[in-house]
């Protein structure tokens, strides 16, 4: 399975990553690489095979609807890249 | 006599307890190693002595109240994929240079309730993704043993920080042999407990169904306590298991008769070096030898453990580390006026090239058109390794392998080539596929670099791994051994 330029700068956009134009080739060269590998996997009758999300027993753990302390804001915009006020400040989302 | 900074958290706690050392002379020891040896190993991103110095004299105050435990006043180091509050955490990306927590991981919490003192973040791969630590964005760890090889990875300055005597003991974190290959490549002991037993609130996440933080230690006891504290149920983590707490260190010292090894001459893969081999098979005689039965198991579906580990693993990366996007912390891409545009090179200039290659192929993995062929065939696949696991541990009660088919590689040797990298990892894989606790302890050396023997169990048999490792530990004197160029 080689990826070809389209696909490379197709995942890229899904990813919301922006690449160069060395790195769109070097990564199309890597992943059909590694998913060369994933043949193996073709091998393998899975058709009657449940499939597993994760190996712990537990399912769906719930707990009372009690309310709880959260972050103070000051805390959580502590980090912020970019604040105004209480907010984080973002581009804008919607178009004129 | 080998200075403080050498000493075992039982011996550290003996002394500590009967007032013979305090806990500042104990830091300082480590911090005095530290200043001869860390500009060769590089096992830090960030050092916190000036902090490390309070906690150990809080802990002096502890430890004359008689109050603590174990691990009251023994110096730590946290790979800095764990939150710590107001101790800057990177999970060595540029994405996260500048990320200071604002509240601590649960582990990390639970050190700190025992008076532990943190020296600092250990170096790791970028966002836990490697095998050699020579992904970390900032530098790479050496390998106490050989300077010019890597530590393993990705709890590269876990594994390096404890074999270079800089710190008693540390916690990594294990996603897919992230605890368990650099413990073997450094010569210490690692233990990846199973899925569920260690909360991960606050640890940096990779992969959710796969990723779990364990300790790093330079015997098998000292890892028992340090699981004795970090084990146990965390409502903020709503895959962490509600269980009866255990005393690990309780069950060792016991002999091993009785119990019946596996080993599973699947992990005996082509290409393993001569050196490793001999050095497993000789630890196999010993366990024998100590009363262990031993008998060949197989495991068929290990040939499809790399396959699964490597969709199911970046699929669960590029869903989890889509919370990057330059907007509540982390690096941010500002010279644009244009959401998307900021987003793609926030993204484009934060993760280094594994992450990038990761985030790519668990999208590509889970996106329309190839979710079945990938995705969800890789979980069936897991659904068979899990199957061959619960049929062995019928007639077995812990698998013996070799924890990395190769000693430690010279940096730069693998970089190059992803897929080379990812063959590292075949023997540890299949643990976290299946969820299962894992522990590597040295079993001696090939070309004077050491070798991991790695036991598996089934879930929650950590007793029965660390009481069988601790027997082969106590005949064997592999772990007195010190990296003799660094003394």
């Amino acid at each position: 399975m080689a990826l070809g330029r389209a696909e490379v700068e197709y995942i890229a956009s899904l990813a919301r990553i922006n690449l160069t134009e060395e790195e769109i080739e070097t990564f199309g060269e890597q992943l059909s690489h590694i998913l060369e590998q994933f043949k193996v996997l073709e091998e393998l009758d899975t058709s009657d095979v449940v499939p597993t999300a994760h190996a712990g027993g537990l399912q769906t753990v719930m707990r009372d609807d009690l309310s709880q302390d959260s972050l103070d804001s000051e805390d959580v915009l502590k980090n912020a890249p970019n604040r105004e006020g209480e907010f984080f400040r973002v581009n804008a989302v919607l178009e004129e | 006599m080998a200075g403080l900074n050498w000493l075992s958290i039982q011996e550290a706690h003996a002394q500590l307890s009967s007032r013979k050392i305090s806990s500042v002379e104990l830091t300082q020891a480590c911090l005095d190693q530290i200043g001869v040896v860390e500009s060769q190993v590089q096992s830090f991103l960030a050092l916190t002595p000036e902090s490390a110095l309070e906690q150990a004299a809080r802990a002096d105050q502890m430890l004359a109240a008689g109050e603590g435990g174990p691990l009251t006043g023994v110096p730590v180091q946290i790979k800095d994929v764990m939150c710590t509050e107001g101790v800057a955490t990177t999970c060595a990306s540029r994405m996260l240079e500048n990320f200071v927590p604002v509240y601590n991981a649960t582990a990390v919490e639970k050190l700190m309730e025992q008076g532990a003192v943190m020296l600092g973040k250990g170096n790791m791969d970028e966002f836990a993704m490697g095998s050699s630590c020579e992904n970390s964005a900032f530098h790479p760890t050496k390998n106490p043993w050989d300077l010019d090889r890597v530590p393993g990875g990705s709890s590269g300055g876990a594994a390096a920080s404890v074999a270079a005597g800089e710190v008693i003991y540390s916690l990594g974190s294990d996603t897919g042999g992230s605890i368990r290959q650099p413990a073997a490549l450094c010569g210490v002991v690692g233990l990846k407990p199973t899925y569920g037993l260690v909360s991960r609130f606050g640890l940096i996440a990779f992969a959710s169904s796969l990723d779990q933080i364990g300790p790093v230690g330079r015997s098998v006891m000292d890892c028992a306590l340090a699981l004795n504290v970090i084990a146990g149920h965390d409502p903020r983590d709503a895959t962490s298991v509600k269980r009866e707490p255990v005393d690990y260190s309780a069950g060792l010292g016991q002999d091993l008769k009785g119990l019946r090894l596996g080993v599973p001459e699947e992990y005996f893969v082509e290409g393993m070096e001569s050196g490793t081999r001999k050095a497993v098979d000789e630890a196999i005689s010993v366990l024998e030898g100590l009363g262990a039965s031993v008998r060949p198991v197989s495991l068929p579906t290990t040939q499809y453990a790399l396959a699964c580990y490597y969709i199911i693993a970046p699929s669960e990366c590029s869903a989890n580390l889509a919370r990057y996007d330059g907007v509540k912390y982390g690096y941010s891409y500002q010279d644009t006026d244009d959401m998307w545009e900021a987003m793609e090179k926030t993204r484009q200039h934060g993760f280094g090239p594994e992450v990038t290659r990761r985030v790519m192929l668990g999208t590509y993995a889970l996106s329309s058109g190839y979710y079945d062929a990938y995705y969800l065939k890789a979980q069936q696949a897991r659904t068979l390794i899990r199957q061959d696991f619960d049929r062995v541990f019928q007639e077995v009660d812990a698998l013996v392998t070799p924890t990395s088919p190769v000693t430690a590689f010279k940096i730069g040797d693998k970089v190059g080539d992803p897929v080379q990298m990812y063959l590292i990892d075949v023997c540890t894989l299949p643990v976290n596929i299946a969820g299962l606790p894992g522990l590597s302890v040295p079993c001696g050396f090939s070309d004077g670099l050491p070798v991991g023997m790695q036991l598996i169990g089934p879930h929650f048999s950590e007793e029965t791994l660390l009481k069988t490792a601790h027997a082969y530990e106590a005949a064997t004197d592999w772990n007195s051994e010190r990296p003799a160029g660094l003394r």
